[in-house]
């Protein structure tokens, strides 16, 4: 970051004390408010996780202190492991699938200027304002055996339909449901960054000769990622802490989608139906701890492009 | 944008590749499917939704108006109750959200005071702490002052918005240039008055999208308010529907009605955000792409 604009007409010395003091006082009145909620809301309650996760209330004896036994419990624990592995491989399918369309969308958006183009658009980006309970409440109807449309089309060419809320197509259905959602939001964000590149440039690329395509993968996308990167972080940060869309299609899908599908529909179980809240909070904060430092790597290592922050 | 108007000028012409419209049109219809679903299925009543009709298609009886009626006086009209609550969750967490996170940022990007790249850190930091790691240490807390269970469990975690805060930065340390301040200053307006009619009016754009993705983000939360409230007339729209499509798969048979009115209240739901994102589009689109691009 540049600091600029600390000399200027302010810093004659003999107000200079002054004007000093004033910058403390006034950044701090800004950033107070915020600072408060952030103490409160979020460093609190990560303090009080981590110290929560310490103990362990047991039927004899209370509450008592067990140090990192929550801990070894959740990384042996069969349910937190296999949705901790859900949940990786949600993220390696599902994540290079919305940037890939995403980009192609965007791709496509910026190359076509038509009214048409305008209003698939906005069609596409939809789905971004819907709340993900609703968009998980809908696709759950249209994947519904007794009122969902796959019966009827399958049944056209005499074929069973297939089952998305079924133990071997649930993953895929909840890939649907996820690239639905999101693909729009992240087309938005790379077609504002496509469409702040200078056009000149494409006149100078044509110049030399390059084509459509040419344009499209050495100019348009590396000067667009950083804001590919912003929607990398994001998308990680969403997958990772996966719950919504589940815990909604459990009621359809029962016995397809248990209580410990993903590591936070566990942590919520263990919290709230079996009120056990040190083992809960040991779930989260091992899966903040761990999407915290993935982000953190991620974006260390990919320092050298001009990241988004 | 500005590159806007410059970037027409360079390609005079329309550009529309046929090939690429059809590939649209099919992206289009895909986006587009779920809705018309709940459009078309939202004018049957019971025997219509599971009579074996065209699911894509309208049945005999159309019935908006009886289904709108059901809906609004089902259970003593509880879902009206359920939408004034989003509402009231959104607009309280999205104001609250917005006016923290436009102070933040414009008090990062134009002071220098102590610990403020630490505290700068911290809020990066802040940006990758997934937000339902909270949720439970948050209700532990909350229920330890009585606070669960009331509309603060959900109004007061929504005022956090680190993202907000980054944005907010970004956007006054590039839009709001030091010499006009400072001629503000000059010309003897206090720090307050500056911020207020010089800095904010420039920063808009940004303020507009904050507002707007906070009070979405508001509207559309699920996980906090489901763990904070047991009472279901302090539920938003998201949680009474979870909460109505949890009892109608439980008893399939004998809840039919119900259907009719999840599928109905779906569509209801997403109105006031349609409307939000399509007549603000002007501003959060600008908005966007400012996190994207420095």
């Amino acid at each position: 970051m540049i600091e600029k604009g600390a000399q200027s007409a302010r810093d004659k010395p003999t107000t200079r004390g002054k004007v000093r003091l004033r910058e403390h006082v006034m950044g701090w009145f800004f950033v107070g408010p915020f600072g408060i909620v952030f103490l409160a809301l979020l460093i609190a309650p990560l303090a009080y996780a981590l110290y929560l996760s310490l103990f362990q209330k047991k039927l004899i004896g209370g509450t008592s202190f067990v140090f990192l036994d929550n801990y070894v419990k959740a990384f042996t624990d069969p349910s937190f492991l296999s949705g901790s592995w859900f949940v990786i491989r949600f993220s390696l399918v599902s994540i290079p699938l919305q940037i890939i369309i995403a980009l192609a969308m965007a791709l496509i958006l910026d190359a076509v200027t038509s009214l048409f183009a305008r209003f698939s658009r906005l069609m596409i980006f939809l789905p971004y304002a819907i709340p993900t309970v609703i968009g998980a409440v809908m696709w759950g109807f249209l994947y519904s055996r007794s009122f969902g449309p796959l019966s009827d089309l399958f049944s056209l060419f005499g074929a069973t339909p297939p089952d998305f809320l079924g133990s071997s197509l649930i993953f895929y259905g909840l890939v649907n449901i996820v690239t639905w959602q999101w693909a729009g939001y992240y087309m938005i964000i790379l077609y504002a960054a496509l469409q702040g590149i200078d056009p000149a440039l494409y006149e100078a690329a044509r110049m030399d000769g390059a084509g459509k395509w040419q344009i499209a993968l050495r100019i348009k996308i590396p000067l667009i990622a950083p804001a590919l990167l912003l929607i990398l972080v994001f998308s990680l940060i969403g997958t990772l802490q996966f719950f919504n869309e589940p815990q909604i299609l459990r009621s359809l899908a029962a016995g397809t989608i248990g209580p410990d599908f993903t590591p936070n529909m566990y942590a919520y179980q263990q919290a709230f139906a079996l009120a056990n809240f040190n083992y809960g909070s040991a779930i989260s904060f091992a899966l903040g701890g761990i999407v915290f430092v993935g982000v953190y790597a991620f974006l260390f290592f990919t320092r050298k492009r001009r990241s988004f922050l | 944008m500005t590159s806007a108007r410059s970037r027409a000028g360079v390609r005079r012409r329309p550009q529309r590749h046929l090939p690429l419209q059809v590939l649209l049109g099919f992206l289009v219809v895909y986006f587009l499917v779920p809705f018309w679903w709940v459009i078309v299925n939202s004018s049957k009543d019971a025997p219509g939704l599971f009579g074996g009709g065209n699911t894509l298609w309208f049945a005999d009886r159309i019935d908006y108006l009886g289904n709108l009626q059901q809906l609004f006086t089902y259970d003593n009209g509880i879902y009206g109750r359920w939408i004034l609550n989003s509402t009231l969750y959104a607009f309280a967490g999205g104001i609250g959200a917005t006016i923290l996170s436009v102070m933040a940022g414009y008090g990062f990007a134009k002071y220098r005071f102590a610990a403020r790249r630490f505290s700068f850190a911290l809020v990066l930091g802040a940006l990758m702490v997934p937000a339902t790691a909270l949720v439970i240490p948050t209700f532990v807390m909350f229920s330890e002052f009585g606070l669960t269970n009331t509309i603060w469990a959900v109004i007061l975690p929504s005022l956090l918005n680190p993202f907000g805060v980054y944005l907010m930065h970004v956007y006054a340390r590039d839009a709001v240039p030091d010499e006009i301040l400072d001629a503000a200053r000059a010309d003897g307006a206090g720090e307050i008055r500056t911020f207020l009619q010089v800095a904010f009016p420039l920063m808009r754009p940004a303020v507009v999208t904050v507002l707007l993705l906070s009070a979405v983000a508001s509207w559309n939360n699920y996980f906090l308010p489901l763990a904070m409230l047991s009472d279901n007339r302090l539920f938003p729209v998201t949680v009474g529907l979870g909460l109505w499509q949890g009892i109608a798969s439980a008893n399939n048979a004998g809840s039919t009605s119900l259907w009719s009115l999840i599928i109905l209240g779906a569509l209801v739901s997403v109105v006031p955000l349609v409307i939000a994102f399509f007549s603000l589009q002007r501003h959060w689109r600008g908005g966007l792409s400012v996190g994207g691009l420095r």
